[in-house]
């Protein structure tokens, strides 16, 4: 395996190569932030957060470092006022569907997200894939999809399949960063099963409606 | 629709993974839509799991997953389609046949649908049935065009 050298926020570190830059930088403890990257899963780029500065041969670009290779004598630098405000916006479109999501918050105090800069869509799903990929990938149940696209895209549980799985694996509960998740579950169960209700415990983010 | 027919689609593009769009668009035009049967058939014989079924077919707006008609009437509302009396068209249309656009009638004869633009601007206001053109339409011959198809 090669190995490359490479500068994260002024370190020198070394890599191998076919490493992305995100795994790179979290290898000696630099915290980048995301939301839809998962180490047992395919980078998927979805959410954009962990969007960082490369530059490259004297020129700078902004890339997903979830996706992004490393390479011999890239300079990354993780937090810049371009890469910040690029954060701040993203979390704010994305407070705008799920307001109450705890990592939402979290994030959006370290870089000083707004709840109300964009109008509330409250579909309380940001659509990070976590779930959809953690059970096509890892899971091979292929239990939930996203269907339709664009702005009216969403996650779906496939009740014939989830009637039959989901009920004693469940895994995909705690990655959902807006719990919107287990509330499409429940909705799905309510639909098909004859199973007692599921006890909905600690879901935060999503209101009665 | 016939599962046996389903099956000689699928052995026509021998059961593979990678012609699963063109197995379903193929299901599609000789079906008009996607009943759940056959999406299932497809997913067991191709071995593509019915949750990527899904995704692809709500994703392309090629595929309906709900009745569709034999005859898809399209009416144009493009802008020059619009101001050459585009709306009074479609009401007449909505009149004879039933339905709003997005409809399909209960004998399963028309779905009505309205477009963007047509490509045939100088033809205006445009009326297209299962992809013939009809130009120049007035609300007084959309009968005329309509009573055409069985």
């Amino acid at each position: 395996m090669k190995e490359i050298t490479l500068q994260i926020d002024g370190k020198e570190i070394r890599a191998r190569d076919g490493m992305t830059v995100l795994e790179a930088a979290s290898k000696v403890g630099i915290q980048i932030p995301t939301l839809c990257y998962h180490e047992a899963l395919e980078p998927y780029g979805g959410c954009r957060l962990c969007t960082v500065e490369v530059e490259e041969r004297g020129r700078t670009n902004l890339v997903a470092s979830c996706l992004y290779p490393v390479a011999e004598g890239l300079i990354v630098r993780t937090r810049t006022p371009k890469v910040d405000k690029l954060r701040k916006t993203i979390l704010e479109l994305l407070l705008a569907h799920a307001p109450d999501s705890p990592i939402l918050e979290e994030y959006a105090k370290e870089y000083g997200a707004k709840k109300d800069r964009f109008e509330k869509h409250p579909s309380f799903c940001i659509l990070c894939g976590l779930c959809v990929r953690y059970c096509a990938e890892v899971k091979k149940a292929n239990a939930l999809s996203f269907i339709s696209r664009g702005t009216s895209r969403e996650i779906n549980f496939i009740p014939e399949i989830s009637s039959k799985v989901c009920w004693d694996c469940k895994e995909c509960f705690p990655l959902c960063p807006t719990s919107y998740l287990q509330a499409a579950y429940v909705l799905t169960q309510g639909l098909y099963s004859q199973e007692p209700p599921f006890e909905v415990k600690g879901l935060k983010g999503v209101t009665a409606c | 629709m016939d599962i046996k027919r389903v099956d000689e689609i699928i052995d026509k593009y021998n059961a593979e993974e990678g012609a699963l769009i063109q197995i379903l668009l193929q299901l599609q035009s000789e079906n008009h839509w996607l009943p759940k049967e056959v999406l299932a058939r497809v997913s067991e014989r191709l071995n593509v799991p019915m949750s990527r079924i899904q995704h692809i077919t709500t994703f392309y707006k090629a595929f309906s997953l709900v009745p569709k008609g034999r005859h898809q009437v399209r009416v144009c509302m493009g802008t020059a389609c619009h101001v050459r009396g585009a709306p009074r068209v479609l009401d007449r249309l909505e009149d004879i046949v039933g339905i709003r656009p997005g409809e399909t009638d209960m004998d399963l004869k028309f779905s009505l649908e309205t477009v963007n633009c047509l490509g045939c601007c100088a033809l205006g206001p445009v009326v297209e049935v299962d992809g013939k053109t009809y130009g120049r339409v007035s609300p007084s011959q959309v009968d005329v065009v309509i009573n055409q198809y069985e």
